[in-house]
């Protein structure tokens, strides 16, 4: 499409300017005045790192990242390894029904909201104490149904022919599976893993609502949450500065092991 | 694959069938639970109080749902006409910031919208001495916040459909003597409306739902579907009217998705018929 009019050229190009502008503006501003010397939220007063400092004296949020960590990795564990089975079985048998498919794309497409209150009633009702535990139950029903995805994706174009041959030539489930299989698509795991830790690090309303009361299994997002309410203050730029760093870095590592399954 | 099958089942099937059974009960006394079939939770959602708030979330999220797409499309529209070897780039940077966390997404517009705000410095500096203007826990806050988290995935859904696009066909509309707005309006329009149409539910689904956004940039005082539901379960301990409003809002959003899946339908015919059903 080369001949446009540089007149219809200079409009896309300033369409371009202000939707970026529009998306990073906010979030520059954000950065920008985590680094800011003075108390102040919005008035700059020179470089600093000091707001940084203070996160890692906050005893509030250092638990809460424990916390965070501790659902996001075993959560993610248990996804990983059940979401990957999920994937194999559903993709070597071939006949699934539709039932099946709506089972495992819901959680993706159930509202935050819904799952969460409908845990919060479900655990309740069995009087089940609300804990860590509890968010991470609920975290891995997400977290399954993103990782069994990612792995279904690159079984598509798996040979299944290999898998035969293995057999063929003696080897036990178990080692075809360690030496064949899992080697092929060992990238889609760990781009799975990648995409259900940072999920389940960044998720709040599901952990918001399977947490039960009390401050022990706060995690940071339930953290930040309450720290916005409150009010301004420049360690939340800090820490929302951190958080976006590495959201953003999983996330474009998982993007590359798994070349565009997120985003489409 | 039963394990996962059984994790599933136990913690999404069964906790969401006990949702929808839990809206048939009437609320005990002192809160909690009276196991007596009702309907009246139903009923209360069409009260004029609730529905009023049912209105209010519609019209905030057509709005957010509006102007998003109206953005999204320009974008879409810019980055597929950019050259090819950018367009991955820009794409890719239109999506990232979804990947940060949507609290601080939302938080990012706190810090901009608020009285000492960067719109209100920038005010001061162009020559205003009046009060700052009040933008923070407003309807408009809370509309801007929605648009701000929900436009990447717009712009998505969006580019596909347009960089799809045959310039051919453009190129045969101006050689019969379309204008480029008849073009635009008679060809590439409804060859792109399943795009728009899937950005548009996603952005009304997530928008009349979303209880964080109104809560932040709202301040509270602002109520939507989702701070009723949150209400309901935390605050005045009503869960079976809760999980009423929760079903209510589910059934708003079944009906979103039908109505896209027959827009879709409609609009691949249209298009099929706009470009002499060579291309669909």
């Amino acid at each position: 499409m080369a001949e446009r009019s540089p007149a219809t050229r200079r409009t896309l190009w300033l369409v371009l300017s202000l939707v970026f502008a529009f998306l990073y503006i906010p979030i520059a501003v954000l950065v920008a005045l985590s680094f800011n010397e003075g108390g102040l939220p919005t008035a700059w007063s020179g470089f600093s790192l000091k707001w940084y400092a203070s996160l890692a004296n906050n005893s509030a949020i250092l638990s809460a990242a424990l916390n965070t960590l501790i659902v996001a990795l075993v959560s993610t564990a248990i996804a990983t390894l059940l979401g990957t089975l999920l994937a194999i079985g559903v993709e070597m048998r071939r006949q699934y029904g539709k039932g099946l498919e709506a089972l495992i794309f819901a959680p993706m497409i159930i509202p935050d909201i819904v799952l969460a209150i409908a845990l919060l009633s479900f655990f309740s009702m069995l009087n089940l104490t609300m804990g860590l535990h509890t968010i991470i139950l609920a975290h891995v029903v997400f977290n399954l149904a993103f990782v069994c995805s990612v792995v279904r994706a690159r079984l598509k174009s798996f040979d299944w022919s290999i898998v035969e041959a293995s057999a063929d030539l003696g080897a036990s489930a178990i080692t075809t599976f360690r030496r064949v299989t899992l080697p092929v698509i060992a990238p889609a795991v760990i781009a799975g893993a990648l995409l259900a830790f940072t999920l389940s690090v960044d998720e709040f309303i599901i952990a918001f609502f399977t947490a039960g009361a009390g401050r022990a299994s706060t995690t940071l997002p339930m953290q930040i949450y309450a720290m916005i309410r409150f009010g301004i203050t420049p360690e939340i730029n800090a820490l929302a500065t951190i958080f976006m760093a590495v959201s953003i870095t999983a996330l474009t590592l998982s993007q590359r092991l798994n070349k565009g399954v997120i985003g489409q | 694959m039963a394990p996962a099958l059984v994790w599933l089942t136990a913690l999404m099937v069964v906790p969401c069938a006990l949702m929808l059974a839990l809206a048939f009960f009437r609320r005990g006394i002192y809160g909690g639970i009276d196991y007596t079939f009702t309907l009246e939770n139903f009923g209360l959602v069409f009260d004029p109080l609730y529905a009023s708030i049912f209105l209010k979330s519609a019209r905030i999220a057509g709005t957010a749902t509006l102007i998003a797409v109206v953005i999204g499309y320009a974008a879409a529209y810019a980055i597929s006409a950019a050259p090819r070897r950018w367009q991955p780039v820009f794409l890719f940077f239109a999506v990232l910031p979804f990947w940060s966390n949507y609290l601080i997404r939302t938080y990012a517009w706190i810090v901009l919208l608020n009285r000492e705000g960067l719109i209100t410095q920038l005010l001061r500096w162009s020559g205003y001495t009046g009060e700052p203007p009040s933008m923070l826990y407003t309807e408009g806050a809370v509309i801007a916040g929605l648009v701000y988290n929900y436009l990447p995935f717009v712009i998505l859904a969006c580019y596909a459909p347009l960089s799809r696009l045959n310039p051919e066909l453009a190129e045969a509309s101006r050689d019969l003597g379309a204008s480029a707005a008849t073009t635009f309006r008679r060809v590439i329009l409804p060859l792109t409306v399943p795009g728009i149409a899937a950005g548009a539910v996603f952005v009304f689904v997530l928008s009349i739902g979303n209880f964080v956004t109104p809560a932040l940039l709202g301040g509270g005082r602002f109520q939507m579907i989702g701070n009723l539901v949150y209400d309901q379960f935390l605050t005045a301990n009503d869960w079976p009217f809760g999980a009423a409003l929760a079903m209510a809002l589910i059934a708003i959003m079944l009906l979103v998705l039908m109505a896209q899946a027959l827009a879709a339908d409609r609009a691949s015919g249209r298009a099929a018929q706009a470009v002499g059903g060579t291309d669909g």
